[in-house]
């Protein structure tokens, strides 16, 4: 049996500070209203207990001025919670420009990873210590979520799209991965470990074996999937040419414009009638069952490289 | 003083007794004996829910999973869940004590369409079997939740229990459908909006969340029996469908759904700490307008349950605000009743002790709810024991706090009996400690890390899970004492007197247990609510 009694998470990203000030001061409030309420309960219950059997209470019917007051307490606490919390969240959801991007799969009970140097692991992940990681998450098959408590982060893992999550470890060591979305049978087997490293570690680490690139993944797929023959510039124009395409504004058919994100390639690998670019037939046929999400994770790392044919950015 | 147009001398003849055989309580069409069927069948959904729940704690006490095969542990707590909310916490309240006293209350015979109430038990039945067929055939290990694309590819009995929940849907609406136009049209001569009982108002509220909700709900199921049984896409994105779209429906419902466990409490609340103080309740109007306010507000902040799911985090800010604004009509109630008690006549008995450990659990249940509306906390804590812990709070330290309170508070109206005050008090003792040591430890636990559903766990959280595996066994105790000594005032109990607790309201001016029609005399209500002190004009609204 294990005989330690935790009380507190270990803290070991940059932002956990931030959530666990969040939450000493919602602990704080909470343990300031509950031991008032009992109190006055308690206290009344005893103070003014019946001492006679036909004793009835006092005739007080209500008080408007009390009513406003634990309205308005009430009212403004809630919204310096929303505030704050408002303000830790759009820090855990925004992933900062620049980030090291490491791609997670997640499939019925193992997470895959592939990261940019080709290096892959099953249910690890080794990241290094004050670098702004960003993981992009699909998952295979039901939804799952990509938890690291030690961390503070979480994100479901939706098959059908592909989700975000960034951290920036802060103390070296091994933390603990959960899956923390009901997956079916072996979902609390569905677990791992994060290992933060310092940066020269981390590197000799990257330096031990890495296979192919998930660029290099994607630019074979590209070929063995044929995209190639509509998807160039001297093919008549058959596709849109895709470099550079990646987070720009994209002129769909229907007038209306999308920016070329993760999500929209996706999409358009997966659904292609879904969007149609202004000025091309509706041609191109769906990849759904010809590439998993590996593949397309890897897909989308190509086009993300394709050099943006002299535009500048 | 109580109104003097009924005999409050027990007559030999009775609702319980009016009639005799089987056939004349399944075929009845009286709201007090079609509740006391609603109260048989829900203590033996309670029985099995709590069973489950016991198996869930047994496996938790060891961080391997060694006592059930992984998907049997996925199937107990996914019935848990079921049974739990569906054929026990939904219709506990509303279906048992509301069915028995909400016509009393507004002084009517019967509820609007005795026949509809009548049907309505029997489609909460026809819903319970299908669900145990679906147990007996199998079980189904999708979580109460049957979130899709695993509920359209799991292999077990998915449709069969959906089946269940959908056809208990219908009688949820059919009761909400008959408070509703109960309380419009059959409220006794002189019985205004704010001279009716809180209770009345609190079940005029759920009521609107159970017609207005619960649709949704069956559609929800309905498709995705659909997409499980014709293949169609709706939800799984690999035929085109969203899963998401599946959460949102979901909790359209089942987060009113809560409300519709915890507001019939409130008004149980608000009937008791009045009893027991003899002190009309504190701001009655704002107690009656705040479950209106929970009510509405109820409807739009399901998107709290998607936080982490890829909703769009400004989608996200919005759900994050309106769901700290329902915590305000909550926080109103319970600052409402403790003021009630300042200068209250306070009994200690059972009902009280009951209703005292509910403001306490309540407000812990309340503010930690809080934790989930905060966003940037969310993330950390979504889909943790420390949910679990939560509503756990509301559920059991709310809801089931209130049922057992007003169980105990009406007993010796339904039954005519009383039952043992030592054992109650000593029931309401051993409850609220097995609670606490239950689901506080989950608190714990849950921001520790260790994500819900989980038949497995590190070993560091072993301590956290024996103390409420052990707390739950306290808790298996306590509830069975009530069976035990409710039963046993049946057979042994003194016959109780028309007003055993000095209490005012119409339902104690009649005979325990009342005749059949309840009124001989349709009675005119001629003061508030809660009136303990007649010589004072009560101000209302």
């Amino acid at each position: 049996m294990g005989r330690t009694l935790p009380l507190f998470p270990e803290a070991a990203s940059t932002f956990a500070g931030n959530v666990d000030a969040l939450y000493f001061f919602l602990v704080a409030v909470t343990a300031f209203f509950s031991v008032l309420i009992a109190g006055l309960v308690i206290f009344f219950a005893v103070k003014f207990r019946r001492r006679s059997p036909d004793e009835v209470g006092a005739p007080i019917t209500g008080s408007l001025a009390l009513e406003l007051l634990w309205t308005i307490i009430p009212l403004i606490l809630t919204m310096v919670m929303f505030v704050w919390g408002a303000w830790v969240f759009l820090d855990l959801a925004r992933p900062p420009r620049g980030s090291m991007e490491i791609f997670v799969v997640g499939k019925q009970w193992m997470w895959k990873v592939q990261h940019p140097d080709g290096q892959r692991e099953i249910n690890e992940l080794h990241v290094p210590v004050g670098r702004n990681v960003r993981l992009t998450i699909g998952s295979e098959d039901v939804i799952h979520s990509y938890y690291i408590p030690a961390f503070r982060q979480k994100i479901d893992a939706v098959p059908g799209k592909l989700t975000t999550m960034w951290f920036n470890a802060s103390k070296a060591g091994e933390y603990h991965l959960f899956c923390a979305e009901y997956c079916g049978t072996k979902h609390s087997g569905m677990i791992g470990r994060i290992v933060a490293m310092e940066p020269d570690d981390f590197e000799q680490w990257l330096a031990g074996g890495a296979g192919s690139t998930p660029v290099a993944g994607g630019e074979q797929l590209f070929t063995d999937l044929a995209c190639v023959t509509c998807h160039q510039s001297d093919t008549g124009g058959r596709g849109p040419v895709l470099n550079g395409i990646a987070g720009k504004a994209v002129l769909l058919a229907d007038g209306s414009t999308v920016v070329a994100d993760d999500n929209y390639l996706r999409e358009s690998i997966m659904n292609p009638q879904a969007k149609i670019v202004a000025g091309y037939q509706p041609l191109m046929p769906t990849f759904q069952g010809l590439v998993n999400e590996e593949g397309l994770l890897q897909l989308i790392a190509y086009i993300k490289s394709l050099p943006s044919g002299g535009s500048g950015y | 003083m109580p109104s003097p147009h009924a005999p409050v001398t027990a007559p030999a003849t009775n609702y319980l007794n009016a009639t005799h055989g089987l056939a004349s309580w399944l075929l009845t069409k009286d709201h007090k004996r079609i509740a006391i069927l609603y109260l048989i069948s829900i203590t033996l959904f309670f029985g099995l829910g709590g069973l489950f729940a016991g198996i869930v704690r047994l496996e938790l006490l060891t961080p391997q999973s060694d006592l059930l095969e992984p998907d049997t542990y996925n199937k107990m707590f996914t019935l848990h869940g079921v049974v739990m909310v569906f054929f026990f916490l939904i219709p506990s309240i509303p279906a048992v004590l509301g069915n028995w006293l909400m016509p009393v209350m507004i002084g009517a015979k019967d509820l609007a369409f005795p026949r509809i109430n009548l049907i309505s038990w029997y489609l909460y039945v026809i819903g319970g079997v299908l669900t145990l067929a679906a147990i007996l055939g199998g079980g189904v290990d999708t979580g109460w939740t049957f979130y899709p694309p695993y509920s359209t590819v799991s292999p077990s009995h998915v449709i069969l229990a959906g089946l269940g929940v959908f056809v208990a849907g219908f009688s949820s609406i059919l009761t909400g459908l008959n408070f509703i136009v109960s309380v419009h049209r059959m409220r006794a001569p002189g019985l205004t909006w704010f001279r009716l009982p809180l209770f009345v108002w609190a079940h005029y509220a759920t009521s609107l969340i159970m017609i207005l909700g619960t649709p949704v709900i069956a559609i929800t199921i309905l498709l995705l029996a659909l997409e499980r049984g014709l293949g169609l896409g709706i939800f799984d994105p690999t035929r085109g469908g969203d899963p998401v779209l599946f959460q949102h429906l979901f909790w359209f419902y089942s987060h009113p759904a809560v409300y519709i466990m915890i507001l019939p409490a409130m008004g149980v609340m608000s009937e008791l700490v009045a009893a027991f103080s003899r002190k009309n309740v504190f701001g009655y109007s704002f107690v009656a307008f705040s479950s209106l306010g929970i009510a509405v507000l109820g409807f739009v902040v399901w998107g709290h349950h998607l936080f982490v799911s890829s909703q769009s985090a400004y989608m996200g800010l919005i759900f994050s605000i309106l769901s700290m604004l329902v915590a305000i009509p909550s926080a109103v109630k319970v600052f409402n009743w403790t003021a009630t008690l300042y200068k209250g006549s306070i009994s200690w008995d059972a009902p009280m002790l009951y209703a005292i450990g509910f403001i306490g659990l309540f407000t812990i249940g309340g503010l930690t709810g809080l934790f989930l509306a905060t966003m940037g906390l969310d993330i950390h804590v979504h889909d943790t024991y420390f949910v679990v812990a939560h509503f756990h709070y509301i559920m059991v330290g709310g809801a089931i706090f209130g049922y057992l309170g007003g169980l105990h508070y009406w007993w010796p109206k339904m039954t005519g009996k009383l039952y043992s005050e030592a054992w109650a008090r000593v029931s309401a003792i051993v409850i609220f400690v097995g609670f606490n040591l239950t689901f506080f430890p989950q608190f714990i636990v849950g921001y520790l890390g260790m994500p819900r559903r989980y038949a497995m766990y590190p070993d560091e959280f072993q301590v956290l899970n024996v103390m409420s595996t052990a707390g739950a066994t306290v808790l298996g105790v306590g509830y069975t004492l009530p069976l035990a000594y409710f039963i046993y005032s049946l057979v042994k109990g003194p016959a109780a007197s028309a007003n055993p607790w000095g209490a005012k309201g119409l339902e104690w001016t009649i005979p325990s247990p009342p005749p059949t029609e309840n009124f001989l005399v349709t009675p005119i209500v001629t003061e508030p609510a809660y009136n303990y002190n007649p010589g004072r004009e009560v101000e209302v609204a």
